[in-house]
């Protein structure tokens, strides 16, 4: 054991892990935000109501039907996703021509309702989800102790937000998707299914929110809430990294996560603020956010 | 084979809205394949609004848009686009986001028999050396216009709506334009375009229909062209 600047190394590299996954989380989430809200125009405040759903889908496939972590982790995006699309369909159509205001309004009672009902039917009280024993245990790497489920959960996150930004940045569907954020009316005349693709954008978003809420279930527990209390701080780390930017998001995620995690070890009494702190520098600073595009 | 005397497209009473807004009042006319038909009119006439309205790309419409004697005004505008016509904007519609090769790669091929890549070169060698450049807004006015113009041309469509591709261009730029457009008329491809620069319209068009207050007030052949000139002076206002 040795010391950085006074604090001892398992503490240090003990806060850094957590702001790591904390940060694969927020990186997740803004991700799924920053896609919907380039194609939509949509803030979608639903989001935090979506990651919930994919943990509680996973704690219902293991309690009910028998199926653990790894197919959840498949099935429960799917299932949600799906469930996205049905919004998407019904509701959200109906106002992409409207302001911001509407889109915000609308996904925000939703998240009521969707949150109101898991009160209903789970409680209030977090419900455990067990790990699979593949991911039990953990390494010694000599100045700290990394569980192999937190391992996998930072692996896994920077493996999606890539593979997410390749597909957009760097193939031929994604500049499909790039064009039509900027112009779809013309986009369409080049014979391309906007709507529809404005539809799977956002089940897409959604399955993401979902796949880090099946992610979350074994680390935080399964809660109706565990959504509402996450998505304030995405929508600060959305804000920073710029509103719809990719690789905004992503970065903005990870780097978030750990500056709040040393703030825990530094100044702990700031560690629940810094976020905003840096949001509010930001936005005096730069208005677009870091990666954004001024407008 | 299409009947040589029917029209490729057949525009017929067409009314267009925005919104509230009521454009086009009974628009009819028609291109027949292989032509160079050219809309004039002053600003605001409508000239703009007719090719937007035959993609699809206005609030509402209604009227008769018959292309190879399918009817299209019911539908929306990628079916337009699939059905074999393709849109050059008036402001070239270049996407920032994309690099200049995506720009030109965007457009699906909806129909064999479009040029290929080295033949769009062909026509515009700037592009090719332009092709790694990482914006395509970075490029020049008349970069732009070509790569707008190119892109569209490997889709296998077969009749063209170029609005104003002349506009803010300078003179040699404009002759490559009109160069092109006969290459792209010997090639086969029909030709449908909006100009204020009657003068550029004269090198390139078979035929004019001339456009005021939403509506269709005159038409002649390139031939009429120096027997109307007074009538034109008259009607564009220049």
């Amino acid at each position: 054991m040795f010391e950085v600047f006074g604090i001892p190394s398992t503490a240090l590299f003990g806060q850094l892990l957590i702001g790591l996954i904390n940060g694969s989380f927020y990186a997740l989430l803004s991700l799924g935000l920053a896609v919907i809200f380039g194609m939509l125009n949509i803030i979608n405040f639903t989001h935090g109501a979506q990651y919930m759903l994919g943990a509680v889908t996973a704690y219902l496939l293991l309690n009910y039907a028998g199926l653990g972590y790894w197919p959840a982790l498949v099935i429960a995006p799917i299932v949600v996703g799906l469930l996205g699309i049905l919004i998407e369909r019904v509701f959200l159509r109906w106002i992409y021509r409207l302001d911001h205001l509407y889109g915000l309004l609308l996904t925000f009672g939703l998240a009521l309702i969707i949150e109101g009902i898991g009160r209903n039917y789970l409680g209030t009280a977090g419900l455990p989800y067990t790990l699979p024993d593949s991911l039990r245990g953990g390494r010694n790497l000599g100045f700290m102790f990394l569980p192999n489920y937190r391992a996998w959960v930072i692996a896994a996150s920077l493996l999606v937000c890539f593979g997410t930004w390749f597909i957009i940045e760097r193939t031929r569907l994604g500049a499909y998707l790039r064009a039509a954020t900027e112009n779809p009316a013309l986009v369409r005349a080049f014979g391309i299914n906007v709507p529809r693709m404005i539809t799977l954008t956002y089940g897409f978003g959604v399955a993401l929110a979902a796949f880090a809420g099946v992610m979350a279930a074994p680390i935080y527990n399964v809660s109706p809430n565990m959504g509402s209390e996450l998505i304030i701080v995405v929508f600060a780390v959305v804000v920073i990294g710029g509103m719809g930017s990719i690789l905004g998001a992503i970065v903005s995620g990870f780097g978030l996560g750990v500056i709040e995690g040393l703030t825990k070890v530094f100044y702990p009494e700031a560690s629940n603020t810094v976020i905003f702190v840096v949001m509010a520098i930001v936005l005096l600073v730069r208005p677009a956010g870091l990666f954004g595009r001024r407008t | 084979m299409l009947d040589v005397g029917a029209p490729l497209l057949a525009v017929d009473d067409l009314h267009a809205w925005y919104g509230e807004s009521h454009i086009l009042h009974g628009v009819s006319f028609e291109v027949r394949a292989g032509e160079v038909v050219t809309l004039l009119g002053r600003n605001g006439a409508g000239k703009t609004t007719t090719l937007k309205s035959i993609m699809g790309m206005v609030d509402h419409r209604s009227g008769s848009i018959r292309f190879e004697g399918r009817e299209l005004i019911a539908c929306s505008s990628d079916r337009i686009a699939q059905a074999g016509i393709a849109f050059c904007p008036e402001e070239r519609g270049i996407f920032a986001s994309l690099g200049v090769e995506e720009n030109l790669l965007l457009p699906p091929v909806v129909r064999p028999g479009g040029l290929s890549l080295e033949q769009v070169f062909e026509l515009f060698p700037n592009l090719k050396e332009r092709l790694r450049t990482s914006q395509g807004s970075k490029l020049s006015g008349g970069e732009q216009q070509m790569l707008a113009i190119g892109r569209i041309l490997r889709t296998g469509a077969r009749l063209l709506l170029l609005d104003e591709p002349t506009e803010g261009l300078a003179p040699v730029i404009i002759q490559q334009i009109g160069k092109t457009i006969r290459a792209l008329k010997e090639n086969g491809f029909t030709i449908l375009l909006v100009e204020q620069n009657f003068r550029f319209a004269a090198t390139v068009a078979d035929r004019y229909y001339v456009m005021e207050h939403g509506r269709i007030i005159d038409r002649f052949a390139n031939a009429e062209l120096d027997a109307s000139v007074e009538k034109l002076h008259d009607y564009l206002g220049v």
